[in-house]
């Protein structure tokens, strides 16, 4: 990366840019090796139906996981944030 | 095709500035210009050279940021659209091109082909507003407003704010955009209690900002990506004279 910081530098952004980009990938990975489960598009391999289909733990993972920054090369903390459903219910489905 | 190009470089707004021949090589006239940059910049990063800094973001004609000179024309050849949807089928092999950022007082350099241009938001901030109590969005159609007047409003909102009016014009003049501004709130009900306030606080802002004079010459319309016609300047002029005659 060339330039410096203390000007205009367009090649600073794009690396601020990416550096971003890998931040948000770590934790996505971080999130979902948390999830044990399998639920919609977070597919486990080691939590699936005979079928093949997405084996759900709606009894311990029916919230959303919120991640905390703690500061740079520290671990994000997990606040969950429960979901009640009252109308349509979360089951098991088949996308055969 | 291989083309070469001369390219402003200006380190900051102290660097006095110079041109700067590059060889674009290997282009392919499917590449839009801007790819063809960022291709030269490739090539400069690899050789450890600062790439060449310019402005833009949608990459597809509607943003604003995007813009400098090619060969002295705002937006380069092609009439009613922005640099970033020129493509190089527009060129051929051996072309040599200038580059250079847009030029008046009232833009400075910052690096290379990039401007400021704050002071287009300054004028915007001094009246391009309307000012109504929001709270629940009331519903659209319960103002009728003739067709016309919405066709005429809608074609001076395509202003998209990019400067290259002001980068043609010989007097570095800001009327087209801020005309398009009051002629676009002007023209609806929304905008009709403020206008004359409106136009003062534009018209103010932009001599204080330091663009020239309107003297009718019409490069701006000439090359504007929006295709906005002059009559807005005739809408500027006409809301400021109104309002300078009561004395709001």
């Amino acid at each position: 990366m060339l330039g410096q910081g203390e000007e205009f530098n367009q090649s600073l952004e794009k690396a601020g840019r990416v550096a971003d980009f890998l931040e948000l990938a770590e934790l996505m990975c971080r999130d979902a090796l948390e999830r044990n489960e399998s639920c919609g598009g977070h597919f486990r391999e080691e939590y699936q139906t005979p079928e093949g289909e997405a084996l759900r733990n709606d009894a311990e993972y029916s919230d959303v996981a919120a991640w905390e920054f703690q500061g740079a090369g520290k671990a994000p903390a997990l606040h969950k944030e429960p979901l009640q459903f009252e109308y349509v219910l979360p089951a098991q489905r088949s996308y055969k | 095709m291989n083309l070469t190009l001369h390219v402003w470089r200006q380190k900051n707004s102290s660097d006095p500035g110079r041109m700067v021949r590059y060889e674009a090589t290997g282009v392919s006239e499917h590449m839009s210009f801007l790819e063809m940059l960022d291709v030269v910049n490739e090539g400069l990063i690899a050789k450890g050279e600062e790439p060449i800094a310019f402005d833009h973001d949608c990459r597809e004609g509607i943003c604003g940021m995007c813009g400098f000179m090619i060969d002295g024309v705002a937006h380069g050849p092609r009439r009613g659209t922005t640099i970033c949807q020129l493509h190089m089928r527009y060129f051929k092999d051996g072309d040599e091109l200038y580059l250079e950022p847009w030029r008046a007082r009232a833009f400075p350099v910052i690096k290379d082909l990039v401007v400021d241009r704050g002071a287009f938001d300054r004028i915007i901030a001094a009246g391009g507003y309307v000012s109504v109590r929001t709270g629940s969005a009331p519903e659209a159609n319960s103002i009728p407003i003739p067709k016309e007047r919405a066709e005429l409003a809608m074609d001076a909102a395509a202003c998209i704010g990019c400067g290259a009016c002001v980068a043609m014009c010989p007097n570095g003049s800001a009327a087209l955009f801020t005309g398009a501004k009051i002629a676009h709130l002007g023209r609806l009900p929304q905008g009709e209690p403020e206008r004359d306030r409106r136009a003062i606080a534009m018209a103010v802002q932009m001599t204080k900002e330091g663009f020239g004079h309107c003297t009718n010459i019409g490069e701006c319309e000439a090359v504007c990506p929006k295709q906005i016609k002059v009559d807005v300047i005739a809408r500027l002029h006409r809301d400021y004279l109104h309002a300078a005659l009561t004395g709001r």
